[in-house]
């Protein structure tokens, strides 16, 4: 069981490379550190395991499986030209949507773009929120105050309004998508960064590291950063659901990933309207949507619980 | 306390300033415009249009212009909607959306916070278990999913039956067109608010005065409702800000789903179909209701909280 961050790492999810990483540095002290107690816990926890494995096995599929699936996603076979159901004969496993386009091919593009897209939008996220959040914690002052007011009035604001302009105005641009979803999740993302910092910033570890010389931003860097880790990859874990959701909910709407290309969102966007004559189209890449979200919560409810255990 | 919300009102002056602004721009960089067509316009055709609309001013013309009209309550005429103002759609899309989004946030709390209290109270119980997974189920299962099943359920597999409901259209706000959608933009919501009633209530119970009430002998139902009850609520309130975006986001994917003519829908429309002062007006909106959401939750506080003082 104890190669399953390892895994995780070579499958292309970021969940948990901190965690792994940490892991690997904590392997050389002698006795328990902090992680590896976290990661005992978090295998007890079976839901959260079979989550991660399941994240894993889907993500690889989803990567590797348009390798093998006969047809392209934005093929269209021109001798169906409508939805029909799984015919093994000509090669749709799980049969074609409006336009004849070979499903399982869809449903695999689809949930590339949704890990992507979870996994970037989030770093993204990440990376502002835990340099806004540390800077407003340790710096303090002007630069907190200033810092988070801002953020408050971000808050205020309804972000979606904003992404979908954006998206409008930028003509619907793949990266542009993943810039902007992330742009939106790091608000809280700093808060509980700062908070974080906040509390550590006047411990004697600190102290030392100033007192030998550190300048502001390698005690940043060396020192605050690895510490709020724990709490960040809880966030980090229960961000990529929503990124993924917020994604789906664009292109639903018909304002994220655009056609040929597709996306979980835009399928259950399409299948929606077919669903009288084959709720098959609708159904299939609900289903795919909802367990990934489901699994995503799960893991990062299991690593709450690992990463702080008072609160069980 | 007053000063407190007064300078609270004050700051949402400039917020709502930087919205209006930034959303302008935005809008304004866009490639394309509103009179874009298929076969393109004569240009002297377009030039008239573009006269009418004020649209043959400069960018800083136009925005000062338009401040100035908002300041009278003035949102612009739509560009897609001929012969309607911004104000005209807002004033028949908002009591739409008002209204479901109201029965929505209603239902959520008469389900969600039994739901979670349930669980709080058998906290690691089989029904704990349960009841969480429930909720969990309400949020992965988004509603843009849940609106196209309930639809296919009850208005196709069901449609010869006494269960039989509409699935689209507003029907002047009948009772059948709303229970639908309404639902639809509920159950997430019953899952969220079921989730924080639980997380609070399990914190409060912990309190050291839950412990004294307890210890001084009172009855557990008493300790429940009269004392921990009231400051586990605490979080319920704070969610209602973020849970006005979400009814407002929500009202998107319902309306489009369904065919009403609430904000949500005009939004998505006005988005796609370039229609600047209809998205400007409508993002307006938006964001003075989560500012003054916002407020009130703020202001609940004090109520629920009495160690909460505001300077």
């Amino acid at each position: 069981m104890s190669d399953v961050p390892i895994n995780k790492r070579r499958s292309g999810s970021n969940l948990s490379v901190p965690n792994a990483d940490a892991l690997d540095k904590a392997a050389d002290v002698e006795g328990r550190s902090l992680w590896q107690d976290a990661f005992r816990r978090l295998k007890a926890n079976r839901a959260a395991m079979i989550s991660a494995i399941f994240l894993i096995v889907l993500a690889f599929i989803c990567f590797v499986g348009t390798a093998f699936v006969p047809w392209s996603y934005e093929e269209i076979d021109w001798d169906i030209l409508e939805a029909t159901p799984p015919n093994f004969a000509t090669g749709h496993y799980l049969g074609t949507d409006s336009l004849g386009r070979d499903l399982l091919a869809r449903i695999l593009q689809g949930g590339q773009v949704s890990f992507l897209v979870g996994i970037l939008a989030t770093s993204v996220a990440l990376v502002i929120g835990v340099s806004v959040g540390a800077t407003a914690g340790f710096v303090g002052g002007r630069v907190d105050q200033f810092l988070m007011r801002f953020v408050d009035v971000m808050y205020a604001v309804p972000l979606m309004f904003f992404i979908i302009i954006l998206m409008v105005v930028f003509g619907r641009n793949f990266y542009l998508m993943f810039l902007a979803i992330g742009f939106v999740e790091w608000l809280t993302m700093s808060r509980i960064v700062r908070g974080q910092t906040l509390t550590l910033k006047n411990k004697e570890f600190i102290e030392a590291a100033r007192a030998s010389g550190g300048s502001t931003t390698s005690i940043i860097l060396r020192h605050i950063v690895p510490n709020v880790f724990g709490v960040v990859i809880v966030y980090v874990t229960l961000t990529i659901p929503q990124v993924i959701l917020l994604e789906s909910f664009l292109s639903f709407l018909g304002l994220g990933v655009q056609p040929p290309m597709t996306s979980w969102g835009a399928l259950i966007a399409e299948g929606a309207q077919e669903m009288e004559i084959t709720p098959r189209t609708l159904i299939l890449p609900a289903v795919c949507l909802s367990t990934t979200l489901f699994c995503f919560n799960f893991l990062g409810d299991g690593l709450r619980d690992a990463l702080d255990p008072k609160d069980r | 306390m007053w000063a407190y919300f007064t300078r609270r009102l004050i700051i949402a002056i400039p917020t709502l300033w930087v919205v209006i602004t930034v959303a302008f721009f935005l809008m304004r960089l866009a490639p394309g415009g509103p009179f874009d067509q298929e076969a393109p316009l004569p240009p002297e055709i377009m030039a008239n249009l573009k006269a009418a609309y004020g649209l043959d001013q400069p960018l800083w013309w136009q925005y000062l212009n338009y401040l100035g009209n908002l300041l009278q309550g003035d949102f612009g005429p739509s560009f897609k909607y001929k012969d309607f103002s911004v104000t005209e759609l807002i004033a028949q899309g908002f009591p739409v959306s008002i209204q479901n989004g109201a029965a929505a946030l209603f239902i959520a709390v008469l389900f969600g916070i039994p739901l979670g209290a349930t669980a709080a109270l058998r906290q690691n119980t089989v029904t704990d278990h349960a009841a969480m997974t429930v909720a969990m189920t309400g949020i992965v299962i988004p509603n843009f999913v849940v609106g196209p099943l309930l639809a296919l359920i009850f208005g196709i597999y069901l449609r010869d039956t006494m269960f039989a409901l509409p699935v689209a259209g507003w029907n002047n706000g009948a009772l059948p067109n709303r229970i639908l959608p309404v639902i639809c933009l509920a159950l997430p919501f019953i899952a969220y608010i079921a989730r924080i009633t639980r997380a609070g209530l399990i914190e409060t119970l912990r309190t050291n005065y839950v412990r004294t009430a307890r210890a001084k002998g009172l009855p557990f139902r008493t300790v429940v409702l009269r004392h921990a009850f009231k400051s586990a609520m605490i979080p319920v309130v704070t969610y209602l800000g973020p849970a006005t975006v979400f009814l407002l986001t929500g009202s998107m994917v319902i309306e489009t789903i369904f065919g009403l003519p609430g904000i949500g829908r005009y939004f998505v429309q006005g988005a796609l179909n370039r229609d600047y002062t209809l998205v400007m007006g409508v993002t307006i909106l938006a964001a003075s209701m989560v500012i003054f959401i916002n407020l009130l939750v703020d202001m609940a506080y004090a109520w629920l909280d009495p160690k909460v003082r505001y300077e």
